[in-house]
């Protein structure tokens, strides 16, 4: 293990966490809030601590795929762990370990709130709370391979990619990883400019507009608003529809289309599956709740939101779809397991997966009827390498284990079944709300701190998709080689 | 630039190690799944499994905006192919590997039918820089520059020489001679010298001259030997061939070891001159039979670097023969530089040298052109002639006047056929043509040695 490399990288973090947190700052002063100095203190002590852990530069700068996902799961958890610090000292969230379940709520765009009063947080902490969101969303790393050069590790930084970047097979754009990092956070940036524009335009404060784009196009979830986006107009409730939608597609859609490669573009299968999915459970939505709403339009409406809302995983809200018949309900449970697309910023065990998960299953069945057949499971015209479907069958079954796990944990609480199993779901996948206790409109503030911790490592694991958190806890991870 | 390479063998992993490193956009090509993953892994490269001469695969590549196309995968006869279809299908540079001897004697012609910007043959060069060490051998390594007109010779510092101890600012007053100091590796340390810099035993350095000179410089320090007359050369393969070639032509009189009959039996078709013996290298008898102690060359050449390092040694224990070692992998460098070898040559290398070269003078300016290009030190430091084609900044004003970058010497101009070891008033004119050692860092353009 090059722990001197890990710490080396983790300087770079705290540092950039250092400057994320002068925006909040930032807001603090335009709002004249008192809590400005708790964002620049924090800030200061990020800054301090980063360039203390970077004085020491590691001998050797290899870092192997262990190294990759020890760093970036370390990083995610001392992100949390500083970017907490500031809604305890501004008294917003005076539990430490419910500003822990917030902030990583926020970095892992899981957007569970613990709070009951959301309209009553400071400005800056609003802010920082939804820009929590947009850091994670892309990914951290990802952000500082764009910007800094990481010099002399080569091809190694894409271990840390890897580990970070959703998907079963990460691959590159362009031959270089920074590149490629600068590409995805161009296309990440214009998204969010583009949608603050439409959300002014249409009638939205600017401060709501950049607290919701970040939320949205994060796939994070933190509304500003008790009720989190019901009381926005039909305009603005569709335009945050299309964004959240847009936000789970895979970003290399975006990438074939800038590079006017149209007809690549419209041959990735798991966007057509993304899409067909949408519609299909949102037209059978649509006719479930007929008759709950007073129109047909806003039937349409409340349907393509939730949808969007739970698949993307963000997790917004226009009505209580608690209040839903329980065909819709289930639907939007089984959403919440299939997630966005690979390579989004949304969770979930992402469409890529699933449909090469069916196809697998369709070549079982094929086998039994043709014990010889030699057949490839294939995506995109690309066969699917062996490693890359073992690797997916282990994640399925990472995934069901943490989740019965964490159910049973969190039932100590004595809560019930619903509302355990579908806040484990929901972070697991990064959602936000579930069903029951901690429906829509309700909070995750009824859980014990044990079961938050519980639901913290749901969250992080769900994020970095599962391998990493899992590798910390391996004892041989921590073994000199 | 955006570059296509084809084929990840040795040569083609060195290359893309070198050339990603360099900033360039690499894509790879390769049909073997395991190595295209390996890469995927260690370098900064997109990888694609599939035939390179496939027009599909090209362009899914991005041969038709790419700049250069580089084939070196195993086959000639595949990289000659893949050369044609990417020239068809986009407008970039093509470089080909092509080493069967076959083909050795139709290259021009290859080249220009086929539009190729460069045919390499790592084998031949290799061979051609044996040949020279065995021209020189109080060398153990010779890089030519300006047309062969300068050299950059490589030596060894051995027990006992007068060179120890003294400073280098004494040299020329001490030893009268016309040759300047480049670099000196001591250690895995590189060094740029300058006046107070003492030599030390075991201290690699090498010198710019030209040939009278450095002859002239090798008998004042007491290490001068002549030409080999004969040479035992361990293994048969393609570099043996051309290696024999290049001795048999020049007056020396070749052994060939070689343990697989048929080999033999090409060999001896092809080389009439040269006493091709069946047998293995590696039995100590069957060298001393063959007069291995009384050889004056001895070139380790088989295709295990183990064997060739062992021959090696054991040639330098029994016999006074100047020995050269092809080592074809580049791991534990730092071992086997401690050995004593004598010369080490690493076939991959000069071929991923030769390709930078002209990967650099792709991207220079008008102004300057990179015509020879030598990595020294394992790659740390580069020995780079530049032709001069234009005025600008680094022209016209006397070098002391100019402010260089660190770990920048000027170590020779040539002009009009008169060679110029330059002090500070010396100035670089249009036509020039200039050899710069620089270390730590890496150019394709003279003005980038600089200081902004």
């Amino acid at each position: 293990m090059n722990y001197l490399m890990v710490l080396y990288i983790l300087s770079f973090i705290l540092k950039a966490e250092g400057v994320f947190l002068l925006l909040p700052a930032l807001t603090g002063i335009l709002y004249r809030e008192s809590g400005v100095v708790c964002y620049l203190a924090v800030a200061a002590v990020c800054f301090v601590t980063g360039t203390l852990l970077g004085i020491r530069k590691p001998v050797s700068r290899s870092l192997y795929t262990r190294e990759g996902f020890v760093t970036v799961a370390f990083s995610w958890i001392v992100m949390s762990i500083f970017g907490a610090v500031p809604f305890v000292l501004t008294g917003d969230i005076p539990s430490y370990v419910d500003a822990l379940f917030e902030t990583i709520s926020g970095f892992t765009t899981t957007g569970s709130s613990i709070l009951s009063n959301v309209e009553g947080l400071s400005r800056a902490g609003l802010f920082w709370r939804s820009f929590t969101h947009w850091v994670g969303g892309m990914g951290v790393f990802v952000f500082i391979m764009a910007i800094l050069p990481l010099m002399g590790m080569g091809g190694s930084t894409m271990n840390l990619m890897k580990a970070e970047s959703t998907g079963a097979s990460v691959s590159r754009l362009v031959p270089h990883v920074k590149d490629t990092a600068k590409i995805l956070y161009g296309i990440y940036i214009a998204v969010t400019v583009v949608e603050i524009i439409l959300l002014c335009l249409f009638g939205m404060p600017l401060f709501d507009a950049l607290t919701t784009s970040f939320g949205t196009v994060g796939t994070g979830g933190f509304g500003i608003k008790n009720d989190s986006m019901a009381g926005y107009s039909p305009a603005i409730q569709n335009i945050v529809t299309v964004f959240m939608i847009l936000s789970g597609v895979n970003y290399s859609l975006y990438f074939c289309l800038l590079s006017k490669k149209v007809k690549e573009a419209f041959r990735l299968e798991e966007v057509r599956w993304y899409f067909l999915v949408i519609f299909v459970s949102a037209g059978v939505i649509i006719w479930n709740t007929r008759g709950l709403y007073a129109t047909l339009g806003e039937t349409v409406r409340h349907s393509f939101f939730q949808v969007g809302s739970i698949i993307t995983t963000t997790g917004y809200a226009t009505t209580d779809f608690d209040l839903w018949p329980s065909l819709s309900k289930t639907i939007l449970v089984v959403l919440m397991y299939i997630g966005a697309c690979a390579g989004s910023t949304g969770g979930g065990i992402k469409v890529s997966r699933l449909v090469i998960l069916v196809k697998t299953i369709w070549k079982e069945l094929s086998l039994i009827i043709h014990p010889r057949e030699v057949r490839k499971i294939r995506i995109n015209r690309h066969v699917v390498e062996h490693e890359t479907l073992r690797s997916i069958n282990v994640f399925l079954v990472i995934y069901f284990l943490l989740m019965l796990v964490s159910t049973l944990l969190v039932s100590v609480d004595g809560l019930d079944f619903t509302t355990n199993y579908t806040a484990v779901i929901s972070a697991v996948n990064n959602i936000g709300p579930g069903l029951e206790l901690v429906g829509p409109t309700q909070n995750f503030s009824v859980f014990s701190a044990f079961s938050k911790f519980v639901l913290m490592f749901d969250m992080l694991a769900g994020r970095l998709e599962l391998f990493p958190m899992m590798v910390l806890l391996l004892p041989a991870t921590w073994k000199k080689r | 630039m955006d570059i296509i390479i084809v084929g990840c063998g040795k040569v083609g992993y060195t290359l893309v190690e070198e050339l990603s490193s360099e900033d360039h956009n690499i894509v790879l090509i390769d049909e073997n799944p395991r190595k295209v993953q390996y890469i995927d892994e260690k370098l900064d490269v997109i990888s694609i499994v599939g035939n390179g001469i496939s027009h599909e695969t090209l362009i899914e590549a991005g041969v038709e905006t790419a700049d250069l196309l580089i084939a070196v995968t195993g086959d000639d006869e595949k990289n000659l192919l893949c050369c044609v279809v990417a020239k068809k299908t986009g407008h970039c540079h093509t470089i080909a590997r092509v080493r069967n001897p076959i083909y050795n004697e139709e290259l021009g012609f290859l080249k220009k039918e086929f539009g190729l910007a460069m045919i390499i043959n790592p084998e031949q060069t290799a061979a051609n820089e044996i040949s020279r060490i065995f021209q020189l051998p109080s060398a153990i390594r010779v890089d030519t520059f300006a047309k062969g007109h300068v050299e950059l010779l490589h030596f060894k510092i051995e027990n006992g020489s007068i060179l120890i101890g003294l400073k280098l600012r004494s040299l020329s007053s001490t030893l009268h001679t016309n040759v300047l100091v480049c670099t000196v590796m001591r250690g895995e340390e590189v060094i740029i010298p300058n006046g107070d810099f003492e030599f030390r035993e075991h201290d690699v350095v090498s010198i710019a001259a030209q040939r009278h000179d450095a002859i002239n410089f090798f008998q004042k320090i007491g290490i001068m030997k002549t030409k080999v007359g004969n040479a035992i050369l361990a293994g048969g393969g393609k570099i043996s061939y051309y290696l024999a070639k290049a001795l048999i032509q020049s007056g020396i009189r070749v052994t060939i070891i070689d343990i697989d009959r048929n080999r033999c039996d090409v060999l001896s078709s092809m080389l009439p001159e040269a006493t091709i013996i069946c047998g293995d290298a590696t039995d100590q008898d069957l060298l001393s039979q063959e007069g291995l102690e009384n050889a004056q060359g001895f070139a380790a050449l088989t295709g295990l670097d183990e064997e060739n390092i062992l021959l090696s040694l054991h040639a330098g224990k029994v016999s006074q023969a100047k020995t050269v070692t092809k080592i074809n992998r580049i791991t534990f460098t730092s071992v086997i530089n401690e050995l004593d070898l004598g010369s080490i040559i690493y076939p991959r290398v000069i071929t991923a040298d030769y390709i930078s070269k002209y990967v650099r003078s792709m991207d220079n300016s008008k102004d300057s052109n990179v015509e020879t290009l030598y990595k020294l030190a394992n790659g740390k430091a580069e020995a780079l002639e530049f032709i001069i084609n234009g005025e600008s900044a680094i022209t016209g004003t006397p070098l002391q006047n100019l402010r260089f970058r660190k770990n920048t010497l000027i170590c020779c101009i040539y002009r009009g056929g008169r060679v110029i070891l330059p002090s500070g008033q010396d100035i670089i004119k249009k036509g020039d043509s200039v050899l710069v050692v620089i270390y730590g860092y890496s150019i394709s353009d003279i003005l980038e040695t600089l200081e902004d």
